[in-house]
C-alpha cells in the first residue's frame, strides 16, 4: 500500500519541527501559536478549570520542546501534541483530587449509562428552549458529569473533531476501545441532557 | 435486529461506517423501534449542540495568549540554558 501523503498543513509543521529540532526556537514559538488554542480547549474540557488550563498549555508546550527529538513523525504532529496536553490534564486532575483513580480506565470498570433509559423526545429545536447562559451552564453542568476518561474521548473525536483513529493514538487506546468509550459518553451525555431538553406535553412548561 | 445489537453499530452509523446492507437493516430498525430512533436522533443533536456551543469562554484572549507563549519560550530558554 502507497504511504498517504501528509497534507501540506501537516507538511509545514513538519518542516517547523525540524527547524526546532535543529534549535531554531521561532519554528517552536509558530508550533504555539498553531496550537495554543486547541491545547487549551482540550484541557479546559477535561479538567473543567480555565486556571488549570492555562498551567497545562504550559506544561504541555514545554514537555514537547523537551520531547520534540522523540517525535518521529509517525503520527501527526498535532496528535502527538494533543497526547501530551490529555497526559497533563489527567495529571493535573489526579493531583487536584489527590488520588491515583483518575485515567483512561476508571470508567470502564462500571456499566454505567451503557444502555439509554430516558426515551423521550427532544424539541426539534432544544439550543433555543433556554437563553444563552443558561445553556452554556446546563452543557457545562452536564459534561462535568462525565467521568475524565469519557470526557477526553468526547472532546477529541465529537468536540474537537478528531477522527477515530487520532482520538486513539492520542489517548492511548485502541480503536475498538475508543469506539466502545465513545458510545458510553454520547449516550449518558444524550441521558442527562434529556432531563433539560424533552418536549414538555402540551401547555405545560 | 434487537435493540442491543442496534446500539453496538450506534457509532459507526454516526461515522458513516455501515455498509450495505446492514446500514438497510439499521434504517429499518428506527423505522420500526422510536426508542431507538429517539436515541439516534437526540445523540445526533448532543453532538451537535456540543460542537456548535461555545459552552465555557474557550477562547484564550490574545493578551493571555502572549503571555503564555513568552513563559512558554522563557522555560524552553532555561531549559536549554
Amino acid at each position: 500500500m502507497a504511504p498517504i501523503q501528509p497534507s501540506t498543513e501537516e507538511q509545514d509543521n513538519l518542516l517547523l519541527v525540524e527547524r526546532a529540532k535543529a534549535g531554531d526556537d521561532s519554528a517552536f514559538e509558530q508550533l504555539i501559536r498553531q496550537y495554543d488554542r486547541q491545547v487549551f480547549r482540550i484541557a479546559r474540557h477535561i479538567t473543567q478549570n480555565k486556571e488549570d488550563a492555562e498551567d497545562i498549555v504550559q506544561d504541555a508546550f514545554l514537555k514537547a520542546y523537551q520531547k520534540l527529538h522523540q517525535f518521529q513523525g509517525n503520527s501527526k504532529f498535532s496528535t502527538w501534541l494533543v497526547r501530551i496536553a490529555v497526559n497533563e490534564s489527567l495529571m493535573r486532575l489526579r493531583k487536584r483530587r489527590n488520588s491515583k483513580t483518575v485515567s483512561m480506565d476508571d470508567d470502564v470498570q462500571t456499566e454505567e449509562g451503557s444502555v439509554p433509559r430516558d426515551f423521550a423526545d427532544w424539541g426539534p429545536d432544544p439550543e433555543q428552549q433556554y437563553k444563552q447562559t443558561e445553556l452554556r451552564e446546563i452543557l457545562q453542568k452536564t459534561i462535568a458529569g462525565l467521568s475524565p476518561g469519557f470526557r477526553s474521548v468526547f472532546t477529541l473525536r465529537d468536540v474537537e473533531n478528531l477522527s477515530t483513529e487520532e482520538t486513539a493514538q492520542a489517548l492511548g487506546l485502541s480503536v475498538p476501545a475508543v469506539k466502545s468509550r465513545l458510545l458510553r459518553a454520547r449516550l449518558q451525555l444524550r441521558d442527562r441532557l434529556t432531563r433539560y431538553m424533552k418536549m414538555h406535553p402540551e401547555g405545560i412548561q | 435486529m434487537k435493540c442491543s445489537e442496534f446500539l453496538k453499530k450506534m457509532s459507526d452509523y454516526f461515522d458513516g461506517q455501515i455498509p450495505e446492507p446492514l446500514l438497510s437493516d439499521l434504517r429499518a430498525h428506527m423505522g420500526q423501534c422510536s426508542h431507538c430512533e429517539v436515541v439516534v436522533n437526540t445523540v445526533e443533536k448532543t453532538i451537535r449542540i456540543y460542537r456548535n456551543q461555545d459552552i465555557y469562554e474557550l477562547e484564550l484572549p490574545e493578551q493571555v495568549r502572549d503571555d503564555l507563549r513568552c513563559k512558554i519560550m522563557t522555560k524552553c530558554r532555561c531549559d536549554k540554558g
